[in-house]
């Protein structure tokens, strides 16, 4: 048995902020806050990245009326190396931090992971991910102003984070968390991560409906992180290998972020960013209004590095799940 | 003006292009790959005599893609090798294309000064 | 299902990029720099009437100062989503894979950022590219000339 059984805990409140492509995207009127200067003020694309988290996290505070002192625990974390824009984003508001790196999983494993940690605290808790297209971009591919073509199976990284207030109180309960195991679908091409994810992400969802019992007509929505056009049919045909037939409920943060028509962003948006964004600003308020009764949020991580990649490894990767419920 | 001379600069030099994006397309081979192989077949063509004859005919069309940046290199380490022997192996590829990669870097750093990156 | 079927159903389902269009864009682009370039080389030599190699050398200049401006102006990255391999395979790639990482790794600093990356993707043209002339040179100089 794997499924962790989280006990009266609840999102009590989400922030989220994102960037310009993310503000004309469907759901661009739903986000607490967007900003249309990428380099949010700041000199570099990491602490660009750093800024968007800070005032994710202070936006956060402000909807909820706390102060920094009353929250026990800060967890979450992003796509840089030693998630270094987390660090930064957090070091002036002393609370104690949690760094996670699960890569796009970020968002669900910090829900669970601070579930866990709010229940055992008995206190108020944070969990936030985010993402900077302009910092990824720098750190996983080529310089900005390189000149290059993009693969339809490439995604585009998210500007963006999401924060959530885990709390004794709430209209959002966090009712499960399962941890995903590490697999490997022997995909190398670094332009199709979605690919590279899917047999996680089937795998997580198996696992679940196994153990729970349930089936995905269960659930108003199954989302996955950022799977893109490429993930989500994989996973679809994974599942179905399996007798499962995902549904209508079955989507994907990545492919709602944007307009898959009129914006170029090939095979949808990723990052851990692209989650946390889409489930504080979309998901959450569906919760809250009980427009949605209940939501299983599949987190997908692709684990590489530029240094595995160029060793000629193949993409493991993982999906955390965890599952919300709207008690209103 | 022989109009010519203008044609085949166009069709030779765009060929080099197409090739490689075929190659591209095709296979997942990355830019750095191509640039390589483009280079070493540079040298390589013109080596086997093969590069000349085709400057001599598409002019820019051959020495302005990569190909052509080989080309120099080869040119370079001949004309060193006849005039120092030996030592002219080491110093030829170099001198052969010292303008081009001076001038790489001297702008590259003068672009580094002026600009930052723009968002995307 | 298997490993190796699963590697076979995903790039099987992978989208291929429009090839045909994408080499006439890489074609045209291709072709255009190169004219160009030769507009140059005709200016330098005939209109100004320097030596003619010396005005080969200024042209192909002149293209790599061209490149790392528009790199700079933040423009030839458009130009190559369009052009592909055809804003890649002429000097100007050369010219953009130097220009790019430069101006980037500005935020650390001018000895260990620009300095030191500045030819993070274009560097192995310059060490495969010396290494073959170094080859062809020993053939040279034992076999030729």
């Amino acid at each position: 048995m794997s499924i962790i059984k989280i006990n009266d805990i609840y999102i009590k409140e989400c922030a989220s902020v994102v960037g310009k492509n993310e503000s004309e995207g469907p759901l661009g009127k739903y986000f607490d806050l967007c900003e249309n200067d990428m380099r949010f003020g700041e000199d570099s694309w990491e602490m660009a990245e750093s800024e968007l988290t800070r005032r994710c996290i202070e936006m956060l505070l402000t909807k909820s009326g706390k102060k920094g002192k009353d929250v026990s625990l800060v967890t979450g974390g992003d796509l840089l190396n030693q998630c270094i824009s987390s660090a930064f984003a957090v070091s002036e508001n002393d609370i104690p931090y949690l760094g996670l790196y699960g890569a796009c999983s970020t968002c669900a494993e910090g829900l669970v992971v601070g579930a866990i940690m709010a229940e055992k605290l008995q206190n108020d808790v944070i969990s936030f991910a985010s993402s900077h297209f302009c910092s990824a971009e720098k750190q996983f591919r080529f310089p900005l102003e390189y000149g290059g073509q993009r693969t339809p199976t490439s995604q585009s990284t998210v500007t963006g984070s999401g924060a959530f207030l885990l709390s004794k109180s709430g209209k959002i309960k966090v009712t499960e968390g399962l941890i995903g195991r590490v697999k490997d679908g022997n995909i190398t091409d670094v332009n199709n991560m979605g690919a590279a994810m899917a047999p996680a992400a089937a795998d997580t969802l198996m696992r679940y409906f196994v153990e729970s019992g349930t089936k995905p007509s269960d659930f108003d929505v199954i989302a996955t992180g950022d799977l893109g056009m490429e993930g989500h049919e994989l996973t679809k045909q994974l599942m179905m290998t399996e007798n499962v037939v995902m549904g209508d409920c079955f989507t994907d943060c990545g492919l709602m972020i944007y307009d898959m028509k009129k914006q170029d962003m090939h095979a949808g948006g990723s990052g851990c960013g692209c989650s946390a964004a889409v489930t504080a600003g979309h998901f959450c308020r569906l919760l809250e209004k009980g427009e949605i009764k209940n939501l299983l949020l599949v987190g997908t991580g692709a684990l590489l590095s530029k240094t595995s990649a160029n060793q000629g490894r193949t993409i493991p990767a993982v999906a955390h799940l965890v599952r919300l419920e709207s008690v209103v | 003006m022989d109009i010519w001379e203008w044609v085949w600069v166009f069709l030779i030099g765009g060929a080099f292009c197409a090739v490689a994006q075929i190659f591209i397309d095709l296979t997942n081979v990355t830019p750095a790959r191509i640039l390589v192989t483009y280079v070493v077949s540079g040298v390589i063509l013109t080596a086997v005599g093969l590069y000349d004859p085709l400057v001599e005919f598409a002019s820019s069309g051959a020495t302005i893609p990569l190909t052509g940046f080989g080309y120099s290199l080869a040119k370079g380490v001949e004309k060193a090798v006849s005039e120092n022997g030996l030592l002219g192996v080491l110093q030829g590829g170099l001198t052969g294309t010292s303008a081009g990669i001076a001038a790489t870097v001297l702008f590259a750093l003068l672009w580094s000064l002026i600009f930052k990156s723009k968002e995307k | 299902m298997t490993k190796e079927k699963y590697v076979k159903i995903a790039s099987e389902r992978s989208k291929r990029s429009n090839i045909c269009t994408n080499v006439i864009k890489a074609y045209v682009t291709g072709g255009c720099i190169c004219l160009i370039a030769h507009g140059f080389l005709k200016l330098y030599n005939e209109v100004c009437g320097m030596d003619f190699q010396n005005a080969r050398i200024l042209s192909t200049v002149s293209i790599v100062f061209i490149a790392g401006l528009l790199t700079g102006l933040g423009v030839f990255d458009n130009i190559a989503k369009f052009a592909g391999a055809g804003t890649l395979v002429p000097i100007t790639g050369f010219s953009n894979a130097v220009t790019a990482p430069a101006i980037e790794s500005k935020s650390e600093g001018f000895v260990n950022g620009v300095g030191a990356k500045m030819f993070v993707i274009a560097g192995p043209v310059i060490v495969y590219g010396v290494t073959a002339s170094v080859i062809y040179g020993l053939f040279y100089y034992y076999f030729g000339g």
